[in-house]
């Protein structure tokens, strides 16, 4: 209890919240690395997932690659970027570790969810002269809307976690909190910054739940009518 | 004065056979840390995942309870999620291995859950017309016919874990994480890489012994999906 109230004590104190090791600033790096590399990510895996789900093709590439991100520790990719040449290109290690797990989630789901329109309606619209470019964009992608928002929702907690990962190997966002506070020896701090980055994580995860939550309507809606 | 040797390891060479026979020892160390907190961990939430799948699946109430903390859990990131644990266990392998299965149980449990649920009410008939009580039919009929479900589960829990106990490197029990993390500071590129190397040959030994392990297990599974 008493680390606890210690920690409370180091999130009230204003003075942790300002300069550049402060929480504003931290948080405001946290956000903005997530948001860029979400952004990167969806630019990326999106248009192949929608354009290979269209088509049928490379099923095996969506599945295995979600499968590897898994298999591969975010930590080891951090640190070989950061020794490789890349390394010294300021902060582009962590984009490209973080855009790196960001794209099997988004990949995979949006993959999965093109796969499993239902057949018959792609069929109708088929039927009705749609062109293939036409049923990508009218038929299959309303209706897989949902499940792609899902991955993007994963991808976006994924990131949050990875950028957090970022610190252990140099970079900005909240984890500095706690690696500064493992440094210092410091079980406040440490616990202090676990929370933020915990309640910041819960935080994504929420909205974007609600953000989906009506465009999942609209799909179901366009699905039964 | 002596010349400094011209070998990989005074280059620093990302690949070099005198780091591997130099330090075999240590990479070995590692690897068997690394193995048994993985090990530990995912036994561990093994043994809590299947009460509390039972649970979720006997009470309505408790599964909506079970999932939704455990679905809280495994949002939570790694580093915070051990972070958060360092005033309860200290800087141990204890705290790795509580983190590891905070995060394997949402995925056991969701697992489990699914497979028991999908056990065909017929095959659930079918022992209670042979006179089997709940307890013979769940550990004869329910819980083999889960264990595809279950193991995929299990194969997935392990290889994050395998991934995410790197990350123990921050209190110095992290397995071959604590090679990357030293190999970081001291800009050791052929420590890094052979410990990432490791890393991923572990996670993707340890599922592939799972796959195997399921397939002597359900040897029902191959044929149906042969017919399918």
């Amino acid at each position: 209890m008493t680390t606890l109230s210690a920690a409370w004590e180091w999130l009230a104190d204003p003075a942790h919240w300002s300069g550049p090791d402060g929480v504003t600033h931290r948080l405001q790096q946290h956000l903005y690395l997530t948001a860029v590399c979400l952004a990167i990510a969806c630019a990326v895996a999106l248009p192949v997932a929608l354009v290979l789900g269209h088509l049928g093709r490379g099923g095996a590439l969506a599945v295995n690659l979600s499968n590897v991100g898994r298999a591969v520790p975010t930590f080891a990719v951090l640190v070989l970027l950061l020794l490789s040449p890349v390394g010294t290109w300021g902060s582009w290690p962590t984009v490209i570790a973080l855009v790196l797990f960001a794209i099997p989630p988004v990949l995979t789901n949006a993959y999965t969810a093109m796969r499993g329109v239902d057949r018959d309606v792609v069929r109708a619209g088929r039927g009705m002269g749609m062109t293939g470019s036409q049923l990508l964009a009218r038929v299959e992608l309303p209706l897989a809307l949902p499940l792609i928002l899902t991955g993007v929702r994963i991808a976006a907690v994924q990131l949050v976690a990875t950028a957090t990962i970022a610190a252990l190997a140099g970079g900005g966002g909240l984890g500095r909190i706690i690696t500064a506070g493992f440094n210092l020896a410091s079980t406040p701090q440490v616990v202090a910054g676990a929370v933020l980055v915990a309640v910041l994580a819960l935080v994504v995860e929420a909205l974007f739940v609600l953000a989906v939550r009506p465009a999942t309507r609209t799909a179901r809606s366009g699905s039964t009518g | 004065m002596t010349a400094p040797p011209d070998d990989c390891l005074a280059r620093n060479d990302w690949l070099c056979g005198a780091y591997l026979s130099s330090r075999s020892e240590i990479l070995l160390d590692a690897s068997l840390q690394h193995l048994r907190l993985t090990f530990v961990s995912v036994l561990i939430a093994l043994v809590l995942a299947l009460p509390l799948a039972l649970a979720a699946r006997r009470w309505r109430r408790a599964s909506g309870t079970i999932l939704g903390v455990t679905t809280i859990l495994y949002t939570i990131p790694s580093l915070a999620m051990f972070s958060l644990l360092l005033p309860v266990y200290g800087l141990s392998a204890a705290l790795v291995v509580a983190g590891l299965v905070l995060y394997s149980l949402t995925l056991l449990v969701r697992n489990i859950l699914a497979g028991l649920r999908d056990v065909p009410e017929d095959a659930r008939q079918a022992a209670r017309g042979l006179g089997y009580g709940p307890l013979r039919t769940l550990l004869t009929v329910e819980l083999p016919l889960s264990l595809p479900a279950a193991f995929a589960g299990l194969r997935i829990a392990t290889v994050s874990a395998v991934s995410l106990v790197t990350i123990g490197a921050i209190v110095g029990f992290g397995g071959l994480g604590n090679l990357i993390y030293a190999g970081m500071n001291t800009y050791f590129k052929a420590q890094v890489l052979t410990a990432s190397v490791l890393c991923v040959v572990i996670a993707v030994a340890a599922d592939l012994v799972l796959l195997l392990a399921q397939r002597l297990l359900t040897p029902w599974t191959k044929a149906t999906k042969g017919a399918g």
